[in-house]
């Protein structure tokens, strides 16, 4: 920039302003570029319409489906049920993570019995599920609540296990014992592990659910999926798709909620400043 | 209006000016849990011994502590005097010996817990409350947190209540630690080496601190520690535990407040700390820098 004989107030400040608005706008070069490519491909024909149809056309979809209140439907179902899973897997999980973690004779008893089913993959149980409950919810429910149930416990049996001997030792000199030892002393210091399972099952979550709803269904977001397949409408897929992606990202930002809710005292989880 | 404020205006029928005493008031009786006074208690082991695995730290240790006493038991490391803290403490048992507060069988957990407390080497905050509710810990009583912001004043830190204690340093957190251990007014208050973790000025300041809490509530005291310097400055009665056993008991007639460069206190210093290093008189226990090459020296570490 010349030299310029103005005072100070009058000279202009343009080009650091400039520089900072480059500098956001990195990060989302390359998702424009290739929604571009796409769009441009489609347009020319070299892609065809039913491997990967235009990225306005899945807007198009998906304005459709939500304007007719299908896709809130289908939503609706899909957490529904990922939701309800993750409650009967996670307390589970977490009732027996406690158990095992607080008391000897509960993990020798079964602990190893736990860590021996925790290998087999949820996946692969889904023809004996099909038999045992048949292709309603039920089966749905037991597979998400299947996946969930391991993480949620290992992680609270180590949250358990890893508090602080030296705390529990100060307390007891305190004359705390019993249940007011574990809710003052062994709880809160269980917590972290207990929010990083948590955030594993929420991940998992969605995971089991997808593949549970690929079983059969009469709503919910794999429905809408596996339908939109048969009657090769793609843009559809792709909007199913992209709710997943959605939801599991909501529930990513529920679960760090959680965590500066839960350990607002914790140095390590500060947030950035 | 003050106390006696009002009684000599009862007295004085309102017309006579009510003019403070010269002297202050001294500060009220604490009274523990039980409504007790809270003053010192008084210890007398018998035949005490401590042995881990087959390896004996404690050999029949006879030992009796007077109340209100400020006792300092100092030795080498590993010579079974936190051991001894421990066992008074309650965190361990004996493998043989009584041990007697107060007259009755210190075995009963309900008796320890209600009269003693323990200070550790680390503050042992709990990360997940904050200050002052660390301090009013196992506190009973709907007046809990008055009281544990009364002894948080009384260390100086009054206006960190509302803190986490991840951003305290760490003498500051040893305070809270202390203040914790005051508010249950005990009548014995154990120290295992509190003071090891904290830079030197801070050392001095704590000491002083202790000193004067110790002066204002009377309680028996009994603090480990390594540092000769600071069982001199703080204690009026040195132990030595040597081999598991007491090799010197010492009582210090020193005038208080001690300061570390007086002559008499640095001549006991000097002889104690001979005394631990097992030193023949006559040599200085502490050489002048580049007397002496390092492998010569006798570390007690």
């Amino acid at each position: 920039m010349p030299a310029s004989s103005t005072t100070p107030s009058e000279r202009p400040v343009p080009r650091p302003r400039r520089r900072f608005h480059l500098a956001t706008l990195r990060p989302w070069l390359l998702p424009v570029g290739i929604l571009l490519a796409w769009e441009l491909a489609a347009r020319a024909g070299w892609l065809s319409t039913r491997i990967l149809p235009e990225p306005l056309s899945v807007l198009r979809a998906f304005w459709t489906l939500s304007a007719s209140g299908e896709m809130a439907q289908h939503v609706a179902t899909s957490t529904g049920r990922a939701f309800t899973g993750l409650a009967i897997g996670g307390t589970l999980g977490l009732a027996l993570g406690l158990l095992t973690g607080s008391l000897r004779a509960a993990e020798a008893l079964l602990d190893s019995t736990l860590q021996m089913v925790r290998n087999i993959p949820p996946l692969a149980l889904i023809p004996l599920v099909i038999l045992w409950f048949g292709i309603d919810e039920a089966a749905k429910l037991f597979l998400v609540a299947f996946g969930v149930f391991f993480p949620v416990y290992l992680n609270t049996f180590h949250g358990i296990r890893a508090v602080d001997p030296a705390l529990i030792e100060m307390a007891r000199s305190y004359g705390l014992s019993g249940w007011a030892l574990y809710r003052q002393v062994i709880l809160p210091g269980a917590l972290p592990s207990i929010l990083v399972g948590l955030r594993f099952a929420l991940g998992l979550m969605w995971v089991l659910l997808i593949v549970a709803e690929t079983i059969s269904a009469q709503a919910g977001i794999g429905y809408l999926t596996m339908n939109a397949r048969e009657f090769l409408q793609t843009d559809v897929v792709l909007v199913g798709i992209l709710l997943y992606a959605l939801l599991g990202k909501l529930a990513d930002v529920l679960a760090r909620a959680l965590e500066r809710w839960g350990l607002r005292w914790h140095p390590g989880y500060q947030p950035a400043p | 209006m003050h106390s006696l404020e009002l009684e000599a205006a009862r007295f004085h029928g309102a017309a006579a000016p009510w003019r403070p005493p010269l002297v202050a008031a001294p500060a009220p009786l604490r009274r523990d849990a039980a409504g007790e006074p809270a003053r010192g208690m008084a210890l007398a082991l018998q035949g005490v011994a401590k042995a881990f695995a087959g390896r004996p730290v404690l050999h029949d240790l006879d030992l009796a502590v007077r109340p209100g006493e400020f006792v300092a038991l100092v030795g080498r490391s590993g010579c079974g005097k936190s051991t001894l803290l421990r066992l008074l403490a309650g965190l361990e048992a004996p493998s043989a010996g009584r041990i007697a507060l107060d007259g009755r069988d210190g075995d009963d957990a309900a008796t320890r817990r209600a009269a003693l407390r323990v200070m550790f080497q680390d503050a042992r905050l709990l990360p997940w409350r904050r200050v002052l509710d660390n301090v009013a810990l196992g506190l009973p009583g709907a007046d809990a947190r008055e009281r544990a912001r009364e002894a948080l004043a009384q260390v100086g830190l009054a206006e960190r209540a509302a803190d986490w204690p991840a951003v305290l340093s760490g003498g500051q957190r040893q305070r809270v630690a202390l203040a914790r251990a005051l508010v249950h007014a005990p009548r014995l208050l154990l120290l295992d080496e509190p003071l090891g973790a904290l830079d030197a000025l801070t050392r001095i300041e704590m000491q002083r601190l202790i000193e004067r809490l110790w002066q204002r509530h009377g309680f028996t005291a009994l603090l480990v520690t390594h540092d000769v310097g600071e069982a001199v400055a703080l204690a009026e009665r040195v132990l030595l535990i040597e081999d598991g056993r007491i090799g010197l008991d010492e009582r210090l007639r020193l005038a208080r407040p001690r300061s570390r460069g007086d002559a008499a206190c640095a001549a006991l210093e000097e002889r104690i700390l001979r005394r631990v290093l097992r030193q023949p008189e006559g040599r200085p226990a502490s050489p002048p820098p580049g007397s002496r090459p390092a492998h010569a020296l006798r570390w007690a570490l």
